[in-house]
């Protein structure tokens, strides 16, 4: 695999650190739309990731990427923990099959998102963390190569969190509020642009 | 005694999930398994994979069991439970899409008799037809 493990871990370990950072503005942005979980939810994921930090990154890339799905899968406790874990468990499918990073980078995330979309029966649009994770990807596959890519996704990312603040939510926990859901941030958009920030700083910095 | 499909109660709420399973034994008596579970890994409100895939183990049954939950996650997290079962076990289990508490009595009525999984499901199933 061509990502040096001391490079992987470091990643998981800013991004996992950036999201228990979050866990209070996660926990309120869902208080306002949801029911108030997510935060504390990603944290005690985030945690267990922590803990077997070790573990996984002593694991080719794939293996290491499905540990951290099935980790999330397995201590979230709310419907973002099969999201998020489909989300890894699929990435690290695609690289058992013949991708590889960076070249495939695209392809790889393109697999994670539609494993997310089918695991939440939801598309682009409907306020939830698919309006992050797409946008994403297709900066991922428009910039790809391009030097400025990384900073590229980032405003991606943070332009898009933006834009589901006044949508009406059809998806999730939010959906039974209808149309009160609109004028406030997806709390699971805000997340996934936590993950793909603390991603992208993590390679600013080594670059 | 003859198989029945087993019944898997799963609430964001352990309070609720109890109270449902009493409810269903209280109407069916020990004719058919059921298992329940509730709350997240911590014990707060919420739902957890590993919970409900010890609860689906334990009402298992050669005929199959139907799961009944309450919110959102309930039914992700049950969905997420089935996909990590035992490939032989995977497609013997269904999530009903039907209220928990009237879903799960009429389920576990519909499973006492002998029915099939797709009955039973049906069954639970009808309460949610518009």
């Amino acid at each position: 695999m061509s990502v040096p493990s001391e490079t992987f871990k470091s990643l998981v370990k800013a991004a996992a650190e950036q999201v228990i950072a979050s866990a209070p503005e996660l926990t309120s942005l869902d208080q306002a739309i949801g029911d108030g979980d997510h935060g504390t939810n990603m944290k005690r994921g985030c945690e267990a990731v922590l803990g077997k930090l070790d573990a996984i990154s002593a694991q080719p890339l794939d293996e290491a990427l499905k540990m951290i799905g099935k980790t999330l899968v397995m201590t979230v406790g709310g419907a973002s923990g099969p999201l998020y874990g489909s989300f890894f468990l699929a990435a690290g499918e695609a690289l058992s099959h013949d991708k590889h990073l960076p070249d495939d980078l695209a392809d790889v995330f393109g697999s994670a998102v539609n494993a997310v979309s089918a695991r939440g029966r939801s598309q682009v649009g409907e306020k939830t963390m698919l309006d992050v994770l797409v946008p994403v990807l297709e900066t991922l596959k428009t910039a790809a190569g391009q030097p400025d890519l990384i900073a590229r996704v980032r405003t991606t990312a943070t332009e898009a969190v933006e834009r589901t603040a006044p949508m009406q939510a059809t998806k999730g926990r939010a959906s039974f509020l209808g149309a009160r859901s609109v004028g406030h941030v997806d709390p699971g958009a805000r997340s996934s642009c936590v993950l793909v920030q603390a991603v992208c700083a993590g390679l600013e910095a080594r670059a | 005694m003859t198989e029945t499909v087993g019944i898997v109660i799963v609430s964001h709420s352990s309070d609720i999930a109890k109270g449902t399973a009493d409810m269903v034994r209280q109407m069916v008596g020990s004719e058919v398994k059921v298992a329940f579970c509730g709350g997240n890994p911590d014990g707060g409100l919420g739902t957890s994979v590993p919970l409900i895939i010890d609860a689906i183990n334990d009402a298992w049954s050669p005929k199959g069991v139907a799961v009944l939950v309450d919110l959102g996650g309930a039914e992700t997290n049950s969905e997420m439970a089935v996909e990590m079962l035992e490939p032989e076990r995977r497609d013997l289990v269904v999530v009903c899409n039907a209220p928990i508490v009237e879903g799960a009595v009429m389920a576990a009525t519909e499973a006492a008799g002998g029915s099939s999984l797709a009955q039973v499901r049906a069954v639970a199933e009808e309460l949610s037809a518009d």
